[in-house]
């Protein structure tokens, strides 16, 4: 399938109008959730870490980096990567199987064109554009949802946290989460299309390939995670 | 036009076609008959090349086309076919109206601008009116037939593969596509293949008759000859007879 991406890519004009589409329903759509779940794990994790160092060191010491850190280089980028794999990945293998149970996939080919080029190459796009970006607006909104319990609920001062952000996060931390996203949204698109375009039976083999499209992409993108985390700092990034 | 040799197809371990031999000639209406199961539909899904042969050999246009491989071997095979398919298999997500036109930018050379004319045009050959902006979700069963049948009449091909064209249609619909299916073949020499079990619309369009029975041809005719014919599977098929030695697998 990723072969015949590629083939499809270089070999006939994209379908644009598909493509635009796409990337509104995975990216636009998913921007809300993804960037809620953000904000309340930032706000979580700065009551924790606040809280903790509080009864450690008397004062609410190093939030920043822990919610800088853990947002930029693995929440971010892994809970985007979940909340798109559950929404959209879940609606696109829906579609693809839906077509291919209802024999819209084999239509496609009777009418000349090809179910890579015009179902998964504008979604594996959509992915590729959508999760990246997704990724570094949910970094942004958890370091904001930090921000709000700092300052309101730990009583850090809003100028020390924001130059704490310019002090301990770096362009190689944004990178680090940023590299993670892209790989993320390649594994989901492929998982999500491959399931699609195998589903068998009626109604319940869509319903089956759905699950195990969402599960397989959850539990493959943590373990991408690991060796990509393991990659990337071997690299210095 | 096709030549069909001993063509053979299995899923999995359940032989579908068995050693299948057909002809089919230029500008004739063939129609397979036979009982759910026997592999019609195999049978024209590996014409069209949706389906993979495992044995045999068929040849369109003195062209081998048994085991082609390739996108662009396969679009080209496919240009020429087109394939009416038993359930409509239309795009949810497209209106009626995209849906007749779809082909057209995978399959000719004709300007965007004249799509709502062909679209138009051919929906009304299948009897249908102000319909180019409605989903398919709004459309009856029937009605999704005919939008179907007005997609593949869209790109003008050379033959056409009907699955069971007249099913859940009422009698004056049937009578209407069996009409078109005629005009098809006198006014432009549309060779079809058509799968069916309405006995009556197959003795009405058909130049020749096959019956498939467990995977293989049992009898092959011209319409006239069928109708006479003494084939005891054949017989009991025609007059829609429980006895014979066609048996139905039903629980008791």
């Amino acid at each position: 399938m990723v072969y015949s991406c590629l083939f499809w890519l270089f070999k006939a004009p994209l379908e644009f109008a598909q493509t635009i589409q796409q990337i509104t329903k995975i990216g636009v759509d998913s921007l809300l959730v993804a960037t809620l779940t953000s904000l309340f794990t930032g706000m979580v994790l700065a009551l924790q870490a606040g809280t903790t160092m509080q009864s450690i060191l008397s004062e609410p010491l190093y939030i920043v980096t822990i919610v800088g850190f853990s947002l930029e280089r693995e929440l971010g980028p892994v809970l985007t990567a979940f909340v798109v794999a559950g929404r959209a990945g879940a609606a696109v293998t829906a579609e693809i199987g839906t077509m291919k149970v209802t024999e819209q996939i084999d239509a496609l080919y009777t009418l000349g064109t090809n179910p890579i080029r015009y179902l998964v190459l504008p979604r594996m796009i959509g992915f590729l554009i959508a999760i990246p970006i997704l990724s570094l607006c949910a970094n942004i909104s958890g370091m904001f949802g930090g921000f709000l319990v700092s300052v309101n609920a730990l009583s850090v001062s809003p100028n020390v946290y924001l130059q704490d952000i310019t002090t301990f996060i770096g362009v190689d931390d944004i990178m680090h989460g940023f590299i993670k996203s892209v790989f993320f949204a390649f594994m989901v698109g492929v998982v999500c299309c491959y399931k699609g375009l195998n589903t068998r039976g009626g109604a319940e083999g869509v319903g089956k390939a759905t699950t195990q499209a969402v599960v397989t992409s959850m539990v493959l993108i943590l373990v991408l995670d690991y060796f990509l985390t393991a990659i990337l700092n071997a690299v210095g990034i | 036009m096709i030549e069909i040799t001993n063509l053979q197809k299995s899923f999995g371990s359940k032989k579908v076609l068995r050693g299948v031999n057909l002809n089919v000639k230029e500008g004739e209406v063939t129609t397979v008959i036979g009982g759910s199961g026997t592999g019609k539909s195999t049978l024209i899904k590996c014409i069209i090349r949706l389906l993979e042969p495992e044995g045999g050999k068929i040849i369109v246009n003195g062209e081998d086309i048994t085991h082609i491989q390739g996108e662009y071997a396969l679009a080209k095979l496919r240009r020429s076919f087109g394939y009416l398919f038993q359930e409509g298999a239309l795009f949810d997500s497209l209106t009626v109206g995209e849906n007749v036109t779809f082909g057209l930018k995978y399959l000719t050379d004709i300007p965007v601008g004249d799509y709502a004319k062909i679209a138009k045009e051919k929906l009304a050959l299948v009897g249908l009116k102000d319909v180019e902006n409605l989903k398919p979700s709004e459309l009856s069963g029937g009605m999704k037939k005919r939008v179907s049948l007005a997609r593949v009449l869209a790109t003008d091909p050379k033959v056409i593969l009907y699955d069971e064209p007249t099913s859940g249609l009422d009698p004056i619909m049937s009578q209407i596509i069996n009409d078109l299916i005629l005009d098809l073949k006198n006014k432009l020499g549309v060779t079809s293949i058509v799968i069916t079990h309405d006995m009556k619309s197959a003795f009405t369009i058909s130049d020749n008759l096959v019956m498939l029975y467990e995977g293989r041809v049992e009898l092959a005719a011209p319409a006239a000859e069928f109708k006479k014919t003494q084939n005891p599977c054949a017989k009991q098929f025609i007059e829609g007879s429980s006895k014979g030695p066609i048996q139905m697998n039903i629980l008791s």
